[in-house]
């Protein structure tokens, strides 16, 4: 089509092609090589005694604990709420589908007050958990919480497309064979959505794994206890330690970086199955 | 039951909880919290930001958008990986990364400053780190749509003699209009509550550069779950009646 395009809409196409790339060079990929640059600069082996420092550790892998627990829990609950939601009828079921979107828009402040008001000082659970005798706000059940509320939509997302797609012939089909609806579960309906499922909780760990705003609200900030690796970064700039700043926020960079890399194979395996079949 | 139980635990009560701790005092107290001169300047600068953003967003997701669909070049898969990346990065880390490229300690940021052009630790900062987080959003909004027209009714433009601008201007642009809105909106409403890379890049100065999230931390930190619940519940209704506006737009679209 562009091939037989005469002068003028070559040197468009250049204009255009130009503009795009120097907006997202200029937005994106400028402030990612500075970061690189400030952080690295400096050699590898600064970088690496940051990285073994107690606190900076303790930090990383509170993420990695909160993000797994994100990603089991939206991994298992979101697909059966993807099921409910495309293969029953109920009513209330468009309240339900609306209410899914909404972690996406409130904003990461809003839900770490949510959480203050039902479990800090005088809030509404309170009672309850103090009778329990279970801390919630300013440790890591409230953490957790945050992290599985602000990520819940990836995977009900991701799998009810799928599962739309699937229909339900290939399970009738198995059900008629005599398979219980465990054996079909995982042997037909699983592999069918796995791809969908795949992409759904790399998203939400790559969410999770930058979630600030919630988590900063009921973490406390405790050094060493109750810091994920974001508010670490954040403590770290208050406190002018750049260095332990600046390790810590291009850890977190790769490893977005890394989670990109890896949803774009998801998403060609995908595409590759969707392609095979339809 | 167990999906619903966990959506309604994880949903409504959240909102609910706000709207409960956001009246706990009354109508009249909340209405003080909401109109206080520097939650009323928060409210407005975060609104205000957000608006410049949606629309260089619109202009420059739609030409990204249009790029990536319609033209062949090396780099171009490059380009469409990148434009997911601000969706990968940690919200904070963007903050950072904008404060390092524009800071008052980076090359670029002291020419910026010496052009006369302060940009971090004020609203052009603001701008930026917004127009970053939601880069992806009316990208792909528009991509898929652009895809799915098969470029028939472009070629016969073409072919009556009409040039690329005027092409996009009379048939392209009415068909993806549309998602260009949709796409603009849902960044809109995700600016908003933005608050991990505006909190680093801001300076956070009440009635100058504090944004309604930054001004929800404040709160919390200075002990006033009220006001911060107050202040929460205003962008929550703003966000929701965006959402509702887009998911509307979007019923329609499908019929």
């Amino acid at each position: 089509m562009a091939e037989r395009a005469g002068g003028g809409r070559r040197h468009v196409r250049a204009l255009l092609i130009g503009a795009a790339v120097l907006y997202v060079g200029a937005l994106v990929l400028l402030p990612v090589a500075s970061l690189l640059r400030g952080a690295l600069g400096g050699g590898i082996r600064p970088f690496a005694e940051v990285l073994a420092r107690p606190d900076v550790l303790s930090a990383l892998v509170m993420t990695a604990k909160l993000t797994a627990f994100a990603v089991v829990v939206n991994g298992t609950l979101g697909t059966a709420l993807a099921f409910v939601l495309v293969r029953d009828r109920f009513v209330g079921k468009r309240v339900m589908n609306a209410l899914v979107d909404v972690p996406f828009a409130l904003s990461p402040v809003a839900v770490g007050v949510v959480l203050l008001s039902l479990f800090g000082k005088g809030g509404l659970l309170r009672p309850i958990t103090d009778a329990l005798g279970v801390e919630i706000v300013f440790a890591w059940p409230a953490m957790a919480m945050a992290t599985a509320f602000v990520t819940l939509p990836f995977v009900v997302r991701e799998v009810g497309p799928v599962l739309e797609e699937m229909g339900t012939d290939q399970e009738l089909a198995a059900y008629t064979l005599g398979a219980s609806p465990f054996v079909t579960f995982f042997r037909v309906t699983l592999p069918g959505i796995r791809w969908g499922l795949a992409y759904g909780a790399t998203l939400t760990m790559a969410r999770a794994i930058g979630e600030f705003g919630a988590v900063l609200l009921v973490s406390g900030g405790v050094a060493g206890q109750t810091e994920t690796a974001t508010v670490f970064v954040y403590r770290a700039l208050e406190d002018r330690d750049d260095r332990g700043a600046y390790v810590v926020a291009t850890v977190l960079a790769l490893a977005s970086i890394g989670l990109l890399l890896l949803l774009d194979v998801v998403r060609r395996k995908r595409g590759a199955r969707g392609q095979a079949e339809g | 039951m167990a999906a619903g139980t966990y959506l309604l635990l994880m949903v409504a009560l959240p909102v609910a909880t706000l709207a409960r701790e956001g009246l706990s005092k009354g109508l009249g107290e909340l209405g003080r919290a909401i109109l206080h001169p520097v939650a009323r300047a928060a409210v407005l600068l975060t609104l205000e930001t957000a608006l410049v953003m949606a629309a260089v967003n619109a202009v420059m997701g739609t030409l990204i958008a249009y790029v990536l669909v319609r033209y062949r070049f090396p780099g171009r898969k490059l380009l469409d990986v990148l434009i997911d990346l601000p969706f990968a990065i940690p919200t904070l880390v963007t903050g950072m990364m904008i404060v390092t490229l524009l800071g008052p300690h980076a090359a670029l940021g002291q020419l910026f400053e010496a052009a006369g052009l302060r940009v971090v630790y004020a609203p052009p900062a603001i701008i930026l780190a917004l127009l970053f987080v939601t880069l992806p959003l009316v990208v792909r909004t528009v991509q898929p749509v652009l895809m799915e027209l098969d470029g028939a009714d472009e070629e016969a433009a073409y072919t009556l003699g009409a040039s690329e601008w005027t092409t996009f201007r009379r048939v392209t642009l009415p068909a993806i209009m549309p998602a260009i809105v949709s796409g603009a909106l849902q960044s809109f409403a995700r600016a908003l509550g933005e608050f991990g890379s505006v909190v680093v890049v801001a300076g956070n100065i009440p009635r100058r550069t504090l944004t309604a999230a930054v001004h929800v931390f404040g709160e919390v930190e200075s002990g006033d779950v009220h006001a911060a619940s107050a202040m929460s519940l205003v962008l929550v209704t703003i966000a929701f009646c965006v959402v509702l506006v887009v998911s509307a737009r979007q019923r329609g679209a499908h019929g």
